[in-house]
């Protein structure tokens, strides 16, 4: 698929002296939902605010369907609708208004008929003449969503959507963005909740120190996830394994205590009670078994801590 | 030039502005008539007149410019100030919008609301005193000026100021003085000498003689200095503003 964002080596370093992006690259997808996980502080938002023009990037380039967004910056910012993490809006405002002021401000002629239609989409439309400061907390952050759409954005940045939204709020903005996407709209969402990324996202980048450790398609992601690690503990430690139980590809653990068997849950088979059967045959006895699953958490944590677990 | 930008910002701040129609319209009204009464009708009358005009008619030109002006400041600098407050500047900052049409639609509004004022203040003037105007023409372009000159002032104040406080600080410390000291109630040529000279180093002094010259034919400077004022102040505003986008200073991180 082409790249409708394509970020290449961009750094920011702000005038404190913090370097909140490092030689990042990134390339998004027309049509996806990418979604970047990182922890607090990790560059999340800085990344968005350069790709958006609301930081200047320190060097390095970005480009939105081939518009590079310094130099051609109407063509870009014209394709991209932004919903910032902070709900930042006109408290006085009506939210029709609020609508219609985004709508102008991307230089769009006014057309209530598409503002009706993102109002109702969002289950806003009762609430077009209300002011903004009498809507609740999930009502503001569609709010924020509805001025994002208004001017029809191909592609669409949620900065943590659902951060402090109740469970039932959070469900219903996961359905209003795959509808987004079914619309043909490209969507990047930042979060720190991994169920989210797991319910929403094509991709699944992690984003830490400024820099991306890792951006992989989610049932990739899911494959590796669905590999489980069967510990056998033995009775007596072992030095070296048998060359009848080569193919097991066994690793030694705990001084030679244990052996780790990886399987592949979505396998034919597991190849567990062979591998059994093959031990009790050279002569190993199991004292217990337990199986382990790596989750995405786990990934994510690995690669936010450093190198320094195994 | 993405003209539906300014015209969206111009209508969203005129929005504010009918929504607050006491604030913005009453207010300033209220407070002009009470200058009337008492430097017009009160102390006035004790005034003899100056140059063969009533002391009330005299001070009608600079009474206009001290609303017109600190209305220009107030609207444009809160126009640009909330929005930065309240986190909304996102919005500008991350549209098809060059930093020319983000100020006019900002500006504009401004420079509309204290236009409206002026007009209305010299309406109720008309109440109080016997007023003249000898050069229309040259009294709606010193008018329209002063509010967009001021008005990109404000803009300037709005997006330098951190907070509340320095908001009102440029305003009240800086701005109201020099109003005060620019003629606005008297000739400077009423001055001892060597005031009369350190007043024109004072711009308001300009503006107010060249918006005073409009209504009665009489100037404390000639008019080509009051235009030179009053374009050069406003050149100077629109080349701090250009160079304030340019840099994101206090605006883009």
């Amino acid at each position: 698929m082409p790249a409708i964002v394509s970020v290449k080596n961009l750094t920011k370093r702000y005038d404190s002296g913090t370097h909140a992006l490092k030689d990042v690259s990134l390339d998004i997808e027309d049509g996806e939902i990418l979604a970047l996980l990182g922890p607090n502080g990790a560059g999340k938002t800085t990344l968005i605010s350069c790709i958006c023009g609301i930081a200047s990037a320190t060097s390095g380039t970005v480009t939105v369907d081939g518009h590079d967004n310094v130099r051609d910056y109407r063509a870009a910012r014209r394709l991209i609708g932004l919903v910032p993490q902070e709900i930042n809006l006109e408290p006085f405002e009506t939210v029709m208004n609020t609508v219609r002021f985004s709508r102008g401000l991307f230089g769009k002629a006014p057309d209530d008929a598409h503002l009706e239609r993102v109002l109702r989409q969002l289950s806003l439309w009762d609430k077009k003449d209300s002011q903004v400061r009498a809507l609740s907390g999930g009502m503001k952050r569609r709010v924020l969503i509805a001025k994002a759409l208004s001017h029809e954005p191909k592609v669409l940045f949620l900065d943590e959507p659902t951060a402090g939204v109740d469970v039932g709020l959070r469900k219903e903005m996961w359905d209003t963005v795959s509808d987004l996407q079914k619309h043909g709209v490209t969507i990047i969402l930042t979060t720190h909740y991994i169920e989210e990324a797991e319910a929403m996202a094509d991709r699944i980048g992690v984003i830490s120190g400024g820099e991306i450790k890792l951006v992989r398609d989610k049932a990739g992601l899911m494959r590796e996830l669905g590999r489980k690690r069967f510990v056998i503990e033995l009775g007596e430690a072992v030095d070296m394994l048998p060359a009848a139980l080569k193919d097991y590809r066994l690793e030694r653990a705990a001084g030679g205590c244990e052996l780790v068997y990886t399987y592949d849950t979505q396998g034919d088979g597991t190849g567990i009670r062979r591998l059994l059967n093959d031990l009790s045959a050279a002569g190993i006895t199991a004292r217990d078994v337990r199986t382990e699953q790596s989750s995405l958490e786990d990934i994510f944590v690995d690669l936010v801590d450093g190198e320094g677990r195994s | 030039m993405n003209l539906t930008a300014i015209w969206a910002i111009y209508r969203f701040e005129m929005a504010r502005a009918l929504r607050t129609v006491t604030q913005t319209v009453v207010s300033p009204v209220l407070s002009t008539s009470l200058y009337f009464v008492v430097f017009g009708a009160a102390i006035g009358s004790r005034i003899q007149e100056v140059e063969g005009v009533s002391y009330g008619a005299f001070i009608v030109p600079g009474l206009i410019m001290l609303s017109v002006i600190t209305q220009s400041i107030s609207n444009a600098s809160f126009g640009i100030y909330f929005p930065k407050f309240i986190g909304s500047i996102y919005e500008l900052l991350s549209a098809p919008a060059s930093f020319l049409e983000i100020t006019a639609g900002y500006v504009l509004a401004a420079a509309t609301k204290s236009l409206t004022i002026g007009v209305i203040i010299l309406i109720t003037a008309f109440f109080f005193v016997d007023l003249r105007i000898q050069h229309p023409v040259w009294m709606v372009v010193f008018l329209v000026l002063t509010c967009l000159s001021f008005s990109l002032f404000g803009f300037i104040v709005g997006i330098w100021a951190t907070n509340f406080e320095q908001l009102q600080l440029v305003p009240l410390l800086l701005v109201q003085p020099l109003i005060f000291l620019g003629g606005t109630f008297y000739s400077i040529s009423m001055l001892p000498g060597v005031w009369e000279q350190v007043s024109l180093f004072n711009p308001v002094v300009y503006l107010v003689s060249g918006f005073r010259w409009s209504f009665y034919g009489m100037a404390d400077v000639a008019l080509g200095w009051s235009l030179l004022a009053i374009f050069g102040f406003t050149g100077l505003c629109v080349a701090i503003i250009g160079l304030i986008f340019r840099t994101g200073w206090r605006i883009r991180d």
